[in-house]
């Protein structure tokens, strides 16, 4: 399909015209998709937390409360945009698109099947890692412009506990580039024909995993380590001041961050779009199934972090990152470089 | 070794804390506490210690257990309840006795706090379980509690 769209573009374009008409048109496709699924992830979040609490959660508008998430995104974009007095009204505006620009910029480098990958750099873990941490940059302009004290605390603690907590995905991705041998996502899917990364790497690659899924948990700022929004001290944190669609950026970011460290871990640790055992390999189209599958079960899986554990304090979660995760993790990378070098691995 | 104790204490109390949630969520669809309310407002039943307002029963013979004394009124801390009594000669013993003509009972006033019913030494008024007192006019919510022509239990003031 993308090779007659191609030559129907070429037919009556230059070159350059035909490339950059192509990256809108996938920009384009990227956008409308992964809005409409960060409204899902809403709507899935409510759902899974009221099952929890033992609720039945929104089912009235549309089949089952389908319909529920793109209402209230309806509703927000009707809403008017409020802003504080004397705040820096040009950062307070730019706030949420640096969120959400670096979200939406994140999901291009994801192998969703064989072929369906936008943008395969070389450099791509790195990539993903840079990216997924320029988001702080937003919160924290959020936070400073909205000329509110509640908000300014809320950016300064996600600015503490992003920095913090970076290192750890850093490093815990690293140990896993140690088994590639690469940064490009197409080339780490395809080490991995030979049994996922979590069962090539066993015990370091276990472990490298849990405290990936603990930073990246924070990364997000997500229960427990939702302290920069903190309802109950801080109202609503950096986005206190933010209505309408400038807090809906904000909120699905969130979401779509969620599912961008579930993808990471999916492509990094469990395969990417391989079918495990192979069971469908002769389907590559099948993919896609399998990738969303993997990452869906990730983000519940964050879910159900939120909804367990209670929230923690700043310095109980310094203390976690730098007393607990930072050692093991640089313990384990030279676990890691070990087994690699003794080819310990388990090749299936 | 207190540093690998807390390591593995940690991740012990998280998985022990995952499990409880997690059997919640399996059990989510039998569970469910939620009660959609307009929907089942023919099956739903309020639990025995809601208090929806204050009313006095009564038995097949229209008969009640309200002395009279007025202990309720008293204890109403704003004024809810006014009794109207009367002197009456018993019919049986011969007589003059103390006997309510009407218990009222201003709904619109209540707090639901109580204090009348664990005042009353008679158990004549009790808690009822009905929720939807929404009406039109105020004046629906003053309420006589004791059915017209009603009289008192036999053997309540012994």
């Amino acid at each position: 399909m993308t090779k007659s769209i191609h030559q129907w573009l070429l037919s009556f374009m230059s070159e350059t015209a035909t490339s950059i008409t192509e990256m809108v048109l996938i920009a384009l496709v990227y956008l409308a998709i992964f809005a409409v699924a960060g409204l899902y992830l809403v709507l899935l979040e409510r759902r899974v937390a009221a099952w929890f609490q033992l609720r039945i959660g929104p089912n009235r508008v549309g089949f089952q409360g389908l319909l529920q998430t793109m209402a209230d995104a309806l509703k927000l974009l009707s809403k008017e945009l409020t802003g504080t007095d004397r705040a820096d009204k040009f950062l307070y505006n730019l706030a949420p698109y640096f969120v959400i620009i670096s979200a939406l910029m994140a999901l291009s480098v994801f192998p969703f099947t064989q072929e369906l990958q936008a943008f395969d750099i070389n450099i791509g873990i790195f990539f993903l890692i840079a990216i997924s941490s320029i988001g702080v940059i937003g919160i924290l302009l959020g936070g400073w412009s909205s000329n509110n004290k509640f908000s300014l605390i809320g950016a300064m603690r996600s600015g503490v506990q992003t920095i913090s907590y970076e290192l750890s995905v850093g490093l815990s991705l690293l140990t896993m580039i140690l088994l590639t041998g690469s940064l490009q996502l197409s080339e780490i899917v395809e080490v991995q024909k030979n049994g996922w990364l979590i069962v090539q790497g066993h015990i370091p690659a276990i472990i490298a995993f849990m405290i990936y899924m603990i930073a990246g948990t924070a990364e997000t700022n997500r229960a427990p380590f939702d302290m920069v929004e903190a309802e109950s001290e801080l109202g609503a944190g950096f986005h206190t001041e933010y209505s309408g669609m400038k807090f809906a950026y904000f909120f699905l970011a969130e979401f779509i961050n969620m599912f961008i460290i579930s993808a990471i871990a999916t492509t990094v640790f469990f395969g990417a779009w391989l079918s495990p055992f192979g069971i469908t390999e002769s389907i590559p189209w099948l993919g896609v199934f399998w990738f969303l599958g993997k990452t869906l079960i990730l983000v519940f899986l964050m879910m159900w972090f939120r909804w367990t554990f209670p929230r923690l304090r700043v310095d109980q979660l310094l203390t976690l990152e730098w007393k607990y995760l930072l050692p093991i993790n640089l313990v384990n990378i030279v676990l890691m470089a070990l087994i690699v070098w003794l080819n310990l691995t388990i090749q299936l | 070794m207190g540093y690998f104790s807390n390591i593995f204490n940690g991740i012990k109390t998280l998985l022990t804390g995952m499990s409880v949630t997690g059997k919640v969520f399996l059990h989510s669809r039998k569970g469910t506490i939620t009660q959609q309310y307009p929907d089942n407002r023919k099956t739903l039943k309020m639990f025995e210690r809601f208090r929806g307002e204050v009313v006095m029963p009564h038995n097949e013979n229209n008969e009640h257990r309200c002395t009279g004394c007025q202990k309720c009124e008293i204890a109403c801390p704003n004024g809810s309840i006014e009794i109207i009594w009367d002197r009456k000669v018993n019919p049986k013993t011969g007589k003059k006795k103390k006997q309510i003509d009407k218990h009222i009972y201003h709904l619109g006033l209540c707090t639901m706090c109580g204090l009348c019913i664990e005042a009353c030494p008679t158990d004549a008024i009790v808690w009822a379980q009905n929720y939807e007192n929404a009406v039109f006019d105020r004046s629906y919510l003053t309420k006589v509690l004791n059915q017209p022509g009603s009289k008192l239990m036999d053997g309540v003031e012994e």
